[in-house]
Formats: structure tokens, C-alpha cells, sequence
């Protein structure tokens, strides 16, 4: 009762708006916009199944759902995980747990994300969360960008994708880690606090911490889940528009292979642990080309970039997305030509 | 999108997630170890927009208990307090609720499969363990195909084999016997092509579902996609089967 009590008589915490004023009983709320939609799909269900009879449309289907139930369990458990920061963890955890410093804390943060096993649709909320807790931005991105790229399964899963090429595990970690730390230290450098727009949330100041836990975990399923269809959406579409014959034009000339196979990295999607496997497909693209593919695709795609823009404001993402590309291209670059 | 929407998205979306794991339809889509993690993720957004609604309905009572703040909350019903920044991109969720109770997208086949390479690509170990016992013996369409390629058949031996895959049509019309492998999703499915010769099916709808009978033959061709080479089978027998549980090959 306590929480009722003062969430409906403290004052509004965001400046004031115009609230329409409420006539009651007369407006349509989206619940019966939901019933009705609901009601017309069901009755012409047999139509939408019609309507998706050509193969094209069915592999389209095929593919968008499949990610989105792939990515189910890895949003869902990261939105939990994030709720848990920035509910019941207090702010003086991270001042203790990271070094005071911002260009320490980038490469702690890092390795941090080396341990924390998921993929990037998790990661995303927890950065938000982790800003949101008073840590550093360079730090939190480092880590987003480290979490989804280096940790046991994906290292795993690299391995068994790649069983004549072990130093592949060693020159993704360390790529990746190099990625997540340069652009940790290029936000301190460059980075403007005023391009991180998280959104208001009044609700994660509420009293009760399980009302604000299930507050947080409804919210961010929903808005991350969102953007995450929406890149779906889009992962779809290429997945099933270019064909595969274009790459093997591209796989002969190496300079440009390394970029085309980033740009495949963004354009497909795919999940950081299933990633290994689809680039060890690509046999005829070189080492370097794919080790592109495996260090560009957890840190931009298109459904990472469109959550990014989601969780942290557009402003950033259209900056940090495509620094992230070049970053993580020029040092794919730099150690394959090194070390493979 | 207000609060009680957000519940009822969050509850479809559970509820979908549920019912594909608990039937075997998630099979299409994904591998089969995750199936304890997609319940268990359906179960938190079951529980989710329970709560959801559950405080929602708390707030409501409280409201009518404590009339003066009856506008504010009201206010807060309509537009969910914050509404002005609650994330209309929600509504993209109902897709994939749509996806899978109403459409249940078949899983990828030979649509899919004459778009891509074979896949035997990654470098496979050079020796093969005896096929299994039995005659004919039941091997994977990867499993044959390996041992056509990477070992010039040398463990098939003169032995009989059995294969089950879909039908799929090769760019010169010849039929194709194919399987997709998962790696982690649907989204990145590539198909095991390996070519009918012998006594092979002709007239079957490609998607359709056969297994084959025969012994492995030298004759070879070449990927159009990908130069991969795809192996033949020599067919001496083959009947139409029921589309298996997992159509995909591990």
C-alpha cells in the first residue's frame, strides 16, 4: 500500500506536460485496438496463411521468427539481469568495483564482459542499466561491446566452428577485447555525454524494489523486444534479397573482402554464438575476411543498432554504430594481417 | 501503448513462446537444447505481465479507495502516467506472437536450399569411424556426404546405405536429395546437397520427403553456388516418407 500511496501523491517527476484531459469511458485505449486486431486475425486466419504461400514470403517468415525465438531467452534473462542492477545492486557497488578512473575502469570493464555468457540482444538493456547505476558510459560500452563478442560460449562455439584453425579463438578474443577497449577510450576522448539519451523512468525510484523490478523487466522486454523485431525484420529481408553467389565475387579480391564480410556481419544479424559457425561456411573468403565477420558482427548489426537507438537515444547510435564498424574492421584487419 | 497493452503483448508473447516449446513446433526454428530455456523464458513473461497487471489492478483499487487522487490516477490509467515516451515499437512484438500461433512458418527447406551452398565446406577430419551396423546402414546426409567427399568414399565401402531428406531440384532439373544443418537458428540453416543417380525419384514436388536406398558412386558435380563439390548416391530403392520431428541434421 505504502508504494501505492506514494507514487500517487509525489508530485510528477518530469517536467510538466500537457496531459490530455481524461474523459472517462470515451476514448479507445490500445487494449481494445489489441482485442479488436486480435479478433480480425483469427477470423481471417486462413487468408494471412494463404497470403504467405510463395516460398520467398515462407523462408522470409521462417527466418524472422526464428531469430526472435532464438533471441527470446537471451533478452528476457538479460532484461532480468539488467532490472537486478538497477534495482537491488546499489550505486556504491560500482564505485567500489571499478577503478575511480574512466580510462581504468574501460579495460575492467572488458574483461568483465569476458565472464557474463549471452549474446548482444542481452547486453544492450544491461549497459543502459549500468549507466543508469552511476558507471562511467566509456566503461558500460566497453563492456556491451566486449560481453556478447568474448565470453566462454562464443569462444567455445569458435573453436568447434574452426577445428583446423585454433588460432581463430585467440585473434577473435583479442580483437574483440581490443575493439571494446579502443572504443571505450575513444568515448572518453571524443564521446559527449549529451548524445546518451536514456529515457525517463520514474518507475526504477519506486518504493517498492519488486514493483520497480517487474516495472523495469515489462518495460525493457517490450522496448528492446521491439527494436529487436525490427531488426529482425530487417535481417530477414537480406537474408532472403541477396544471394549467395554475390560473395563469391566479392571473396577474390582481399582487401575488399574484409569490408564486404563486416558489412555482411551487420546486414545478417546473426547471433554472437551462432556466428563462428556461419563464418567457417564461408570457406572461400580468407581467414582475415571472416575474422572480420566474427569481430564486426556482435558489436554493430542492424537489430544491435536499431536497440541501441531504442535504449541509449539516436543521437548516439547513428555516431557509435558506425565508428564501432571502422574500429572493429581496421583491427580484424590489423591481426589477421598479423597473426593468421 | 499503455500498461495493460504492454501486459496483454508480454502475455501473447509468453504464451507463444510456451506453446512452440512445449509442442514440438520450436523444432523448426531452433535446436533442441534450448528448448529448457525458451520455457523457461516463456514462463518469466507469463509471470511478467501477471504482475504487471496485478499492480495495475492494486493502483486502480487504491484510487477508487482514495477518491481525491482519483484524477491522477485515472490520468496515469490513460497514459500510463509516463506515457509519453512508453515504447510504441512494442507493437512489432505482436509479429512474432503472430508468427507462431497463426502462420507456424514451415522450417527451411528447398526454397532456402537452392539458394545456398552446400555446406561441407569447414575443413572435416580425414578419418571416418566404420558406419554403423545394420544393411542397409542409416546414416545423416552429412554423414554421408563427408565421407563421399573428404574420404573418396573409402569408409562407405561397397556397403548399402540409407539416407531421408527432402527433395530439392538442381539448376539443370536433375533431382537433389538435401538436409538442412542448424548451427544455432533458421537464420543461418545451409543445406547438404547430394544428387540422385540410379533408379532415382523423378516427378516428386521438391519439399517432398523420401528415403533413399543405394551405394555410394564416384560421380560428382559442382555447387553452382558456392564450387563446393555435391556427392551422388547410386539409388536402387526409395519410398515417400512422413516429414520427420527434427528436420534438421545437427
Amino acid at each position: 500500500m505504502t508504494a501505492v500511496d506514494q507514487e500517487a501523491t509525489a508530485p510528477a517527476p518530469s517536467p510538466p506536460r500537457t496531459r490530455r484531459p481524461s474523459r472517462p469511458g470515451g476514448r479507445i485505449g490500445s487494449v481494445e485496438v489489441l482485442a479488436v486486431l486480435l479478433v480480425l486475425l483469427v477470423v481471417f486466419r486462413s487468408q494471412v496463411a494463404g497470403a504467405i504461400s510463395d516460398p520467398r514470403l515462407q523462408t522470409w517468415t521462417t527466418v524472422f521468427v526464428s531469430v526472435l525465438v532464438q533471441a527470446t531467452p537471451f533478452l528476457v534473462f538479460g532484461v532480468a539481469l539488467s532490472a537486478v542492477i538497477a534495482v537491488f545492486v546499489p550505486r556504491s557497488f560500482w564505485a567500489k568495483a571499478l577503478p575511480r578512473h574512466p580510462a581504468l575502469a574501460v579495460p575492467v570493464a572488458s574483461c568483465a564482459g569476458v565472464v557474463l555468457p549471452g549474446c548482444e540482444c542481452g547486453s544492450v538493456p544491461i549497459a543502459g542499466s549500468l549507466i543508469r547505476r552511476g558507471v562511467t558510459p566509456a566503461a558500460a560500452l566497453a563492456f556491451l561491446l566486449s560481453a556478447p563478442a568474448v565470453n566462454p560460449i562464443v569462444l567455445v562455439g569458435t573453436a568447434v566452428a574452426f577445428p583446423q584453425n585454433p588460432e581463430m579463438v585467440f585473434a577473435r578474443a583479442g580483437a574483440s577485447l581490443v575493439v571494446a577497449m579502443a572504443m571505450g577510450w575513444l568515448w572518453l576522448r571524443l564521446g559527449k555525454a549529451e548524445w546518451i539519451r536514456l529515457p525517463h523512468r520514474p518507475e526504477l525510484d519506486d518504493g517498492s524494489k519488486w514493483r520497480a523490478f517487474w516495472a523495469a523487466c515489462r518495460h525493457d522486454i517490450v522496448h528492446a523486444g521491439g527494436f529487436l523485431a525490427l531488426g529482425a525484420l530487417a535481417a530477414a529481408t537480406i537474408n532472403v534479397v541477396v544471394p549467395e553467389r554475390w560473395l563469391q565475387r566479392l571473396a577474390d579480391q582481399p582487401a575488399l573482402s574484409i569490408v564486404a564480410l563486416g558489412l555482411l556481419a551487420v546486414l545478417l544479424s546473426i547471433c554472437s554464438e551462432a556466428d563462428a559457425f556461419v563464418a567457417a561456411s564461408l570457406s572461400q573468403f580468407s581467414l582475415t575476411a571472416r575474422l572480420a565477420f566474427l569481430v564486426v558482427g556482435p558489436t554493430v548489426d542492424l537489430k544491435l543498432m536499431s536497440m541501441q537507438a531504442g535504449v541509449f537515444g539516436r543521437r548516439f547510435a547513428v555516431r557509435f554504430a558506425p565508428t564501432t564498424f571502422v574500429v572493429g574492421v581496421l583491427v580484424a584487419a590489423l591481426v589477421g594481417s598479423w597473426w593468421l | 501503448m499503455n500498461r495493460q497493452a504492454q501486459a496483454v503483448v508480454l502475455l501473447l508473447l509468453g504464451g507463444a513462446v510456451l506453446k512452440a516449446s512445449i509442442s514440438d513446433l520450436y523444432l523448426r526454428y531452433v535446436k533442441e537444447g534450448l528448448r529448457p530455456f525458451l520455457i523457461a523464458a516463456g514462463a518469466v513473461l507469463v509471470v511478467a505481465a501477471v504482475m504487471t497487471l496485478w499492480y495495475d489492478l492494486r493502483q486502480r483499487v487504491a484510487a477508487v479507495a482514495a477518491p481525491e487522487h482519483d484524477e491522477h490516477a485515472a490520468g496515469q490509467h490513460e497514459d500510463d502516467g509516463h506515457g509519453h515516451r512508453e515504447p510504441r515499437v512494442g507493437w512489432l512484438l505482436l509479429l512474432p506472437v503472430l508468427g507462431l500461433l497463426l502462420v507456424a512458418p514451415p522450417a527451411m527447406g528447398s526454397f532456402a536450399a537452392g539458394r545456398s551452398g552446400t555446406a561441407l565446406g569447414a575443413g572435416q577430419v580425414s578419418d571416418f569411424p566404420p558406419l554403423p551396423a545394420g544393411d542397409p546402414a542409416v546414416v545423416s546426409v552429412l554423414d554421408y556426404a563427408s565421407r563421399a567427399v573428404f574420404d573418396a568414399g573409402r569408409s562407405l565401402g561397397g556397403r548399402t546405405v540409407q539416407l531421408t531428406g527432402f527433395v530439392m531440384v538442381g539448376p539443370g532439373g536433375e533431382p537433389y536429395l538435401a538436409r538442412m544443418i542448424l548451427a544455432c537458428c533458421a537464420a543461418d540453416a545451409r543445406p547438404i546437397k547430394v544428387g540422385l543417380a540410379g533408379d532415382a525419384p523423378t516427378g516428386l514436388a521438391p519439399d517432398t520427403w523420401i528415403q533413399v536406398t543405394g551405394t555410394y558412386t564416384t560421380q560428382s558435380a559442382t555447387d553452382a553456388v558456392n564450387g563446393e563439390t555435391i556427392p551422388y548416391l547410386t539409388v536402387t530403392d526409395w519410398r515417400e516418407v512422413a516429414v520427420p520431428k527434427n528436420q534438421y541434421e545437427a
